[in-house]
């Protein structure tokens, strides 16, 4: 620790949390409405309407995380940004068509003429689901440390798929606290559904990442790293069981408990990304680039430093605000 | 054939960043408008007012949505298509890209739901506030890509030190000087009047749709007065900043200024081309009508100044595109004064407009997209081949990618956006049609709805 603060490297740390902090409230806010996109399409008319009034006052500010984030990783780490982005290239340019659809199918479809409503429905529908498996199959060729073979791909497939059913997921959690009747009943049950296949994603991802990598390997599985680790993997499963059976207990009088799923979600989502940074902790590309080889001049992180200290309290303050403002059951929405 | 990811790159940037500009374009006016109107509405309690707020708010909400997702590929561009660019002047731009997100585009995203959503579940006050704040803070957006971009045209605060790979990197020595750089007060100027005049095109020439469509309103005449004044009063503002802005480039970019010129060969006297076709084989203008000494006497204030050539450059830029994006921009701003100018007379003198004013209000609704899209044109290519004039090459920047994937990507972008121009324009007609089927004029009709009818219901008791 001592050695960190002396060289100066932790700047690039501090830098390499923020991004990981963005990144990580990224997948839970854009999650959860990347989720309601996907499971979107089995609803009828009015459904969709509630589902996507639900999202409506949040889903632009939850986007600009990834702004944010990749933006950190732009100003912060130049070197890797462009490793990273020119690897990823295709899936990049995927999921930005994916979001670009989506973003624009929220104020379309309230303000086109009724007959060509359908049109962007399904583009909400197609955008979320492209956006949330090219973000996946990333996050796939990122820990395969961006190797070209047909197992990488389908290692990468598998996250992809795991990814998605995970914003669904948290999505369904989100739309047991947002909504009630009818439709929490089926938001219950896309949440069982979607745990399950989380849950196995999940699964594979944690067994095969190790076996790619002896250095991940010998992270989790010496002494006595194993066992300050440990946590980690125990408190997860403890979640999901957890969520299991309140999931089978919903709904409950009054709707009491309804957000228990998306907090629990929620803890899910940040105990696997904690593990995963672990996993790669020191590099920023796996195994070719480390955080303090890819940063900015110190001088430039320090000036970016002083404004995001001063800018993420009020950032994070006002996000809560609008949380406030708009808390409780989705009801139509109108620009009012 | 051979695919030169190079030139698709560029080709793609620029389709990047010309579709993203639209929209910004119109938001940065248009969250001023739209505080003007809850103002007015707050100050004189006219339903009028409100109903033009709601209006353009929705307006204002899609325009928002498409500036934002095509804001995110931008964001992505620099990594996937040009790394060369942060590994160079990374340390610089840097920070005022963090700037930008940091301080606007959240201020812009989070205020815009309370601005869009929360009329009737915050005070008044508050949502006064909000759209003041999103306002502010497209402006505060524009700023610091303003500055970034200022920067990248007139570089300086800053040293290039080596790095362990032999690399030269910028490293910055002034922040002051660099965001505070030779360029920016003008193009930052320049570029917030443009804005100006295309959101208030726009909003003239829609509530000139509106009456066309037989709706006389008091929401819809006020709104068109306000965009045509307010017209009205920018354009010879612009043009006389464009005049500094044009100064200011010849003194620190002089081959841009040839370009725009049409000059190959330094010379004293020159004269103002007002059009011809620029030869770069013969290296003259044919068929040129010019004024004698003109461009000179803008250019030097001095009738027999010399202007020098774009042959006198090592560096200089291609010269066609540059000539007629300037003479599209500089035809635009002249049709756009005495168009404005005659609408404010009717609107001032008659208190209404003619059906030929009408038309050609419509016509000329996104007469301020032509414009700037042109200008920016103007500078950008007149940069070349610099990415940071004289740091940088834009072929330096390019990064190790096929011009097969290139091209993949750069086809799917133009299909995209061609379809959502079209979605976006045929909305805004719709949602003119809509508006003007008379059901404004009943508050309990239901094209108005929720807290929208409450709040006009509560107000006309």
């Amino acid at each position: 620790m001592q050695d960190i603060i002396s060289s100066g490297d932790w700047l690039p740390y501090t830098f390499a949390f923020l991004m990981g902090l963005s990144m990580l409230i990224y997948a839970v806010l854009d999650g959860y409405d990347l989720g309601v996109g996907m499971l979107s399409d089995s609803t009828n008319e009015k459904e969709k309407d509630r589902m996507i009034a639900s999202i409506g006052p949040f889903w632009d500010a939850n986007e600009t995380w990834l702004v944010l984030g990749v933006g950190l990783m732009l100003v912060a780490f130049p070197a890797a940004h462009g490793v990273i982005l020119t690897e990823l290239y295709l899936p990049v340019a995927v999921m930005l068509f994916g979001l670009i659809f989506r973003g624009v199918a929220f104020d379309f479809r309230a303000k086109v003429p009724y007959q060509k409503k359908w049109r962007w429905n399904l583009a909400f529908y197609i955008g979320s689901l492209l956006a949330a498996l090219a973000q996946g199959y990333m996050l796939g060729s990122y820990i395969m440390g961006f190797e070209d073979s047909p197992l990488a791909t389908l290692f990468s497939i598998l996250t992809g798929l795991a990814v998605a059913s995970g914003y669904c997921l948290i999505g369904a959690c989100w739309l047991i606290m947002k909504c009630d009747g009818g439709l929490q009943r089926k938001a219950i049950k896309w949440a069982k559904y979607h745990l399950i296949n989380t849950v196995v994603g999940l699964g594979l991802i944690s067994l095969i990442t190790p076996l790619v990598s002896e250095r991940i390997f010998s992270k989790w599985f010496s002494v006595p790293e194993i066992y300050w680790i440990a946590p980690i993997p125990l408190a997860t499963g403890a979640l999901i069981a957890f969520l299991y059976f309140i999931l089978r207990k919903l709904p409950f009088e009054n709707d009491r408990y309804c957000w228990v799923p998306l907090i629990t979600t929620t803890g899910i989502f940040i105990l696997s990304f904690t593990g995963l940074a672990y996993s790669f902790f020191p590099y920023i590309i796996p195994e070719q680039m480390t955080i303090v080889e890819a940063a900015s001049a110190p001088s430039s992180l320090m000036i970016m430093l002083v404004g995001a200290l001063i800018v993420l309290p009020i950032l994070i303050g006002y996000t809560i605000l609008a949380y406030v403002i708009f808390h409780g059951k989705a009801k139509d929405l109108s620009y009012s | 054939m051979e695919l030169d990811p190079f030139i698709l790159s560029r080709i793609q940037f620029a389709a990047n960043i010309t579709f993203h500009i639209m929209f910004p374009t119109i938001t940065i006016a248009l969250g001023w408008i739209l505080l003007f109107f809850k103002l007015r509405y707050n100050a004189t309690k006219d339903e009028a007012w409100m109903q033009a707020y709601f209006y353009f708010t929705k307006v204002f909400a899609l325009t928002f949505a498409l500036g934002v997702v095509s804001g995110i590929t931008m964001s992505f561009q620099f990594g996937t298509n040009w790394p060369g660019f942060m590994e160079t002047v990374g340390n610089v731009a840097g920070p005022l890209l963090a700037y930008e997100v940091l301080t606007a585009f959240f201020l812009e995203a989070t205020f815009l739901g309370i601005m869009l959503f929360g009329f009737s579940r915050v005070p008044g006050w508050v949502h006064t506030l909000a759209t003041f704040l999103v306002a502010a803070g497209t402006t505060l957006s524009a700023f610091w890509i303003i500055v970034l971009n200022s920067w990248m045209h007139t570089p300086q605060g800053f040293e290039m030190i080596a790095n362990e790979a032999g690399q030269l990197q910028a490293h910055a020595t002034s922040w002051a000087e660099i965001v505070f750089n030779p360029s920016m007060p003008y193009r930052l100027t320049h570029m917030l009047i443009a804005s100006g005049l295309t959101a208030s095109f726009l909003v003239a020439g829609i509530s000139a749709l509106r009456w066309l469509i037989n709706d006389r309103s008091p929401t819809v005449m006020k709104s068109m007065k306000t965009g045509v004044f307010i017209a009205a009063f920018l354009i010879p503002v612009q043009m006389f900043v464009g005049d500094l802005h044009g100064l200011n480039t010849k003194e620190y970019q002089p081959a841009k200024v040839a370009a725009m010129e049409g000059i190959w060969e330094t010379q004293k006297g020159a004269p103002l081309v007002l059009f011809g076709m620029p030869n770069s084989e013969t290296k003259q203008i044919d068929y040129a009508i010019e004024i004698p000494k003109l461009a000179s006497f803008i250019l030097t204030r001095d009738w027999d100044g010399e202007i020098k050539g774009v042959d006198a450059f090592e560096h200089a830029p291609p010269v066609a595109p540059i000539f007629w994006a300037f003479r599209i921009m500089v035809g635009m701003g002249v049709m756009m004064l005495v168009i404005s100018w005659t609408a404010a007379y009717f609107l001032w003198r008659k208190q209404d407009i003619t059906r030929p004013l009408a038309f050609v209000l419509v016509a000329m609704t996104f007469s301020g997209w032509v414009a700037t899209i042109a200008g920016w044109y103007v500078t950008e290519i007149g940069r070349q081949p610099w990415l940071v004039q004289g740091v940088l090459t834009t072929e330096e920047a390019l990064g190790p990618i096929s011009g097969g994937m290139v091209a993949t990507t750069l086809s799917a972008y133009l299909v995209t956006y061609v379809v959502l121009l079209i979605a976006y324009i045929s909305t805004l007609i719709h949602m003119a049609k809509r508006a003007g089927d008379g059901s404004h004029r009943d508050p309990l009709k239901p094209s108005v709805q929720g807290a929208e009818r409450r709040t006009i219901v509560t107000a006309a008791q």
